[in-house]
């Protein structure tokens, strides 16, 4: 087995969120996903989109094949053309989404971004999220306000309106989880190497959904790891968004 | 027209739109110029970035209708935070494609127009009079029916514009500046370069004419007007002065200093000063 870091194992576990998704925009939010996208995009999801994180589209070898300002990105979001990874400041286990701020949201005690597009990515198309820190300041039992609409939102609202809904996986340092439980709320789908379920059930604040047996995540191949080291990421980036050593 | 005869035009109490996005392509000259003024109770409709960091600590603005406030490099703008936590500042927060279908009802003279953003979410929470819609047809679907946000004045800033209110964009995004003109009742362009109408249209592809004089009614020329936002290819965002910005809002005496050295005299001054800044930091840094 190779020497992978715990970056380059999320990397990967990432990148395999948009397995299967064909010709459509993935917009990943933050570096570890990008990685992950480009990854996705140079092996087994050739035909995934890419943005350079400006207005041009770029294909796998880095070249334009497009463009798509602002404005076109909101057309790309109502035709369910695009899955996201978005970042969390806080998650549920239904998996409602802040971005916002925290606290009250007419006094907040802190104010973040603002919800951004993610009302519209949710109920518009798959969305992921990537939480760098698994901890139970992030994953808490009520968000102080529903950015991102969860599962238990998407019920309530039915179909037809909830009919595009669906979140796929959620990444962290620690785990890769999604809401694949009859009650759809969060579940431990993978453990990444040297990481255990206790640690896992420590870091969420509230009650997971975890199976008799938890496979462990992917390990990257000999052909990824080059890739990411050599041609993705040779400054090693990923390090720095996910300190912790081998394994 | 002047900076200040653009800013004559405007009055205390007006909504008013602001181009570009994040900390790129903003109307700073102008907005540099608003804060000078001492116009207050405006609202602002805006994808924020410095813009309504700026406007926000001069204290010009009541209500600011917006999808976040981001300085892109820097994820979180410092004075809209300390606004926020003082409850000094009525928010309408938007997903970002709703503020957009908003200036493309008020662009199209709607009263609104349905979007599925929003369903679900907080966002009808903290805008209790948002209102959804059910369609007509067959599919009976309930939508959030998006009001228009109808502009007294819109602020954008072009690379290239004609006296005649024609203007042209050299950067890879337009942003909505072409909606937020379409949107409000009174068109503002400040502009890196005025040029002739000629040299304007042989600037590159005619769809990259942005605006045309149906849709401005004032062009002012502010040369590096952007600054500290980004304006390419002109030029790109000035990260340092931008951090220095953001770390001068973290307490009132170096606030007060920054105001000192670069807002306090008039648009000449803060580009004079920048000049200055560079000419020592550039010795410093490299």
């Amino acid at each position: 087995m190779s020497d992978a870091s715990r970056a380059e194992v999320c990397v990967v576990a990432c990148a395999e969120a948009w397995r299967g998704d064909g010709a459509i925009l993935a917009g990943p939010m933050a570096l570890i996903p990008r990685l992950g996208a480009r990854l996705a995009q140079l092996t087994f999801a050739p035909e995934l989109v890419l943005s350079d994180g400006e207005a041009t589209l770029v294909n796998s070898g880095g070249e334009s094949e497009g463009w798509l300002p602002y404005r076109a990105v909101f057309q790309v979001v109502a035709a369910g053309r695009r899955h996201v990874m978005m970042g969390a400041s806080q998650l549920d286990r239904y998996g409602n989404q802040n971005i916002s701020c925290i606290g009250d949201w007419a006094r907040p005690d802190s104010q973040l971004l603002g919800v951004r597009g993610a009302p519209g990515n949710t109920i518009n198309h798959v969305t992921s999220y990537w939480v760098p820190r698994h901890s139970p300041r992030t994953f808490v039992e009520r968000v102080d306000m529903v950015c991102g609409i969860g599962y238990d939102r998407a019920a309530a609202l039915g179909a037809p309106a909830n009919r595009f809904h669906e979140i796929r996986v959620v990444v962290t340092d620690l785990a890769v989880l999604d809401f694949a439980t009859p009650d759809r709320s969060l579940r431990l789908r993978s453990l990444h190497p040297g990481v255990t379920v206790p640690e896992v059930v420590r870091a969420t604040g509230f009650p997971l959904a975890v199976a008799d047996e938890v496979p462990p995540t992917r390990w990257p191949t000999t052909d990824e790891l080059a890739l990411i080291r050599d041609r993705l990421d040779p400054q090693g980036l990923r390090e720095r968004e996910i300190r912790c050593g081998p394994g | 027209m002047t900076v200040a005869e653009v800013v004559g035009e405007l009055r205390s109490g007006m909504t008013i739109g602001i181009g570009g996005w994040g900390s790129r392509r903003k109307p700073m000259a102008l907005v540099r110029a608003i804060a000078r003024a001492g116009l207050t109770r405006l609202t602002v409709v805006t994808f924020g970035g410095p813009d309504v960091g700026l406007l926000v600590a001069a204290g010009c603005v009541r209500r600011l209708v917006t999808g976040f406030v981001s300085l892109d490099s820097i994820a979180l703008e410092p004075h809209f935070r300390r606004a926020r936590h003082e409850a000094a500042l009525e928010l309408t927060e938007l997903d970002e494609g709703m503020l957009y279908w908003g200036l493309l009802a008020a662009a199209h003279r709607l009263p609104f127009l349905p979007t599925r953003a929003g369903l679900g979410s907080d966002v009808l929470r903290v805008n209790p009079g948002l209102r959804t819609v059910r369609s007509p047809y067959s599919d009976g679907e309930e939508l959030v029916a998006v009001p228009a946000w109808p502009l007294d004045a819109a602020l954008v800033h072009l690379n290239r514009a004609d006296g005649r209110g024609n203007g042209r964009y050299l950067g890879p995004d337009p942003y909505f500046d072409d909606l937020f003109c379409l949107a409000a009742r009174r068109r503002f362009v400040s502009c890196e370069r005025l040029v002739g109408t000629d040299e304007l249209v042989a600037a590159g592809p005619p769809q990259g004419l942005l605006v045309n004089r149906m849709m401005v009614d004032g062009v002012v020329v502010t040369p590096h007007g952007a600054h500290f936002t980004s304006c390419v290819p002109d030029y790109g965002r000035d990260e340092a002065f931008q951090r220095a910005y953001a770390d001068a809002a973290a307490s009132p005496p170096d606030w007060d200093r920054f105001r000192a050295t670069y807002l306090d005299g008039d648009e000449d001054d803060y580009q004079e000063a920048v000049r200055r800044r560079l000419g020592t930091s550039t010795i410093g840094a490299r």
